[in-house]
């Protein structure tokens, strides 16, 4: 294929008449004095197979498509139907709702974790691991039906001063551990384990001579964290905290084994009635699909925001760039003051 | 606080180091160093590299704490408190106070990336000194004019050369008015046609009346510049005195030989 290629281009390259002075046949060191190419076309090189790479792919994505569109199994008119019904709207606020408390509470309690496991006290430091190494360890379906039956472990809750008999309040178990807060409580401590270690990474990832530089000028230690360190750890955490919180919207799927109504025991609830198992499960997957590419558009510019002094100039957004190609492109540009 | 009264300017900054010991795990790396600095005096430490140059700047200010020995600042324990016969350890916002102090500057910058050149000399003096954030921009414009970088105070260290990046860290270090400068191996990490401009900066603070203690491999810069030379090896100080005793006259073996192998044969007259 590249012989072909060759082949071309020097066929090209004899078209025009270039004054070649010196022929081959007068010896090589003539030859390289006198070669003058600065009159010559230059013929970009061919790339065939990514031509046929290219065709091969946009025929199977042809394919995926037009089975999508034609096959009536998938019954898209039932999708389309349930899509937005008020039970699956609501569903999808609970499993927003259980995302966000979740979320936040988690990566809150991560950091506290993260910040214990590089403390200098010994006990710190083996607590928070320990807690990583048990979240890690267990299912979170597990852990889930255990924060729901803790009222068959524990009575009653109560808070007072330990060892004494000092309560300042005591509740039922049962009363306290609803379904949302054992969703809640399960989710959030699974997500701090998780999330713990990647800041954690985050923090490691930034140079010690920053934190040097900012103790010789004598900036205080909370200062140094949040100012000096965490915007430059912020860099490594992102891309990772991203994929988890993302892991996290459709974990909270698992809420299901509670029987509370978030997304996907509300489509299973309505397909169980209805017998549309597919269709209703296709509806899920594209509320998850919306929501996974929402927050795609928030972590493409949070991470912008934080690469600022880490590149020389920062790349154009999407909006930028079409901005940008509609001004070279466009077939009459209008003179505007930019 | 026992701070000296109205002090002037050339008689701030009086650094006395006396029988400083620091180990690293089994080796020791300062083996009993004295040395004295006057206020407003220049002293540039020399020596092959391991020889501890380095980690007796940052026992200076407290980077790092030492085995044995004590340093005194005007005659203030740097990172302890005399209580009866007592040496307590300071907590760490006291250790903090002394800092500002006392600047540094290091070979590889540690500007911070994600702040311009302009926030990384306002930072400080905003959040250990407790000026307004006007003052501190205002005063550290005035700094980074002083350096040489007036229309770069908007740009972030990556957007700008190691010359450039290490003025703005002398200027970021300047911001706290300290007493003391601290510069370690300032030029080491820089191109050699870039050495010059941090130098030349370096040269303009040697007349302030800042105390000024330099750890450098710019044999002729020391010369230029220092009022003591110090020659370190092995954890120790070998020799000090003016540049002309060190490096025209040197007693000791060992800095003979060091010189001549670091002195360029035109140098060394």
């Amino acid at each position: 294929m590249s012989s072909a290629a060759t082949t071309v281009a020097q066929s090209q390259q004899q078209q025009p008449a270039a004054p070649r002075e010196a022929p081959p046949s007068k010896g090589a060191a003539a030859a390289r004095q006198a070669a003058d190419y600065s009159s010559y076309r230059v013929v970009a090189a061919r790339h065939p197979w990514r031509w046929v790479g290219t065709a091969v792919v946009a025929l199977g994505v042809l394919a995926v498509a037009w089975s999508l569109a034609t096959n009536p199994r998938w019954e898209w008119g039932v999708v389309a139907q349930w899509f937005t019904a008020q039970s699956v709207v609501n569903g999808l606020v609970e499993t927003l709702k259980l995302t966000v408390i979740s979320g936040i509470l988690g990566f809150v309690l991560g950091f506290i974790l993260a910040l214990m496991r590089l403390s200098a006290s010994p006990l710190l430091v083996s607590v928070s691991w320990t807690f990583s190494w048990i979240f890690r360890s267990t299912p979170l379906l597990v852990q889930m039906l255990l924060w729901y039956n803790l009222g068959y472990l524990y009575e009653k809750i109560s808070l007072g001063i330990p060892f004494t008999d000092v309560r300042f309040f005591e509740v039922q178990t049962t009363t306290l551990i609803s379904q949302f807060a054992a969703a809640v409580l399960g989710l959030t401590l699974n997500q701090a384990a998780y999330s713990a270690e990647i800041i954690r990474g985050g923090i490691l990832s930034v140079d010690q001579g920053q934190l040097e530089a900012a103790a010789a000028l004598g900036i205080p230690a909370w200062r140094r964290s949040t100012r000096i360190v965490l915007p430059q750890a912020m860099r490594a955490i992102l891309p990772t905290a991203f994929n988890e919180i993302i892991g996290l919207v459709k974990g909270t799927s698992i809420v299901y084994v509670l029987a509370y109504s978030e997304l996907f025991y509300t489509v299973q609830v309505i397909y169980n009635r209805t017998q549309q198992v597919l269709p209703l499960l296709l509806v899920a997957t594209l509320w998850y699909i919306v929501i996974t590419s929402v927050l795609s558009v928030f972590q493409y510019y949070i991470e912008r925001h934080y690469s600022k002094g880490a590149v020389r100039t920062l790349p154009l957004t999407p909006l930028q760039k079409a901005r940008k190609f509609f001004a070279t492109h466009a077939p009459a540009p209008t003179r505007r003051n930019i | 606080m026992t701070e000296t009264l109205t002090a002037p300017p050339a008689t701030r900054g009086l650094v006395e180091i006396t029988g400083v010991r620091k180990s690293f795990g089994a080796t020791e790396v300062l083996k009993g160093v004295s040395l004295t600095v006057e206020p407003g005096g220049v002293a540039v430490i020399v020596g092959p590299s391991g020889s501890g140059k380095s980690t007796l700047l940052r026992t200076i200010n407290h980077l790092e704490k030492v085995d044995g020995g004590h340093i005194t600042i005007d005659g203030r324990l740097v990172g302890y408190e005399v209580r009866g016969d007592r040496l307590h350890e300071l907590r760490e916002k006291e250790i903090l106070k002394q800092r500002t102090e006392i600047g540094m500057v290091f070979q590889n910058f540690n500007l911070f990336p994600h702040l311009t050149a302009l926030e990384n000399v306002a930072e400080a003096p905003v959040v250990a000194q407790g000026r307004t954030k006007e003052e501190a921009r205002r005063r550290g414009q005035e700094l980074l004019d002083r350096v040489g970088l007036k229309d770069r105070a908007g740009a972030y260290p990556r957007q700008l050369s190691g010359g450039q990046q290490q003025r703005v860290a002398i200027a970021r270090a300047l911001a706290l008015d300290p007493k003391i400068l601290l510069f370690d191996e300032p030029t080491s990490a820089l191109d050699p046609e870039l050495v010059n401009e941090v130098l030349d900066v370096i040269r303009e603070l040697a007349k302030s009346g800042t105390t000024l203690i330099i750890v450098t491999h710019e044999m002729g810069f020391a010369r230029d510049v220092a009022d003591t030379v110090v020659f370190m090896d092995q954890g120790q100080i070998v020799e000090q005195g003016t540049p002309q005793d060190i490096f025209s006259n040197p007693q000791e073996p060992r800095t003979r030989s060091f010189f001549s192998k670091v002195l360029e044969p035109a140098f060394n007259i």
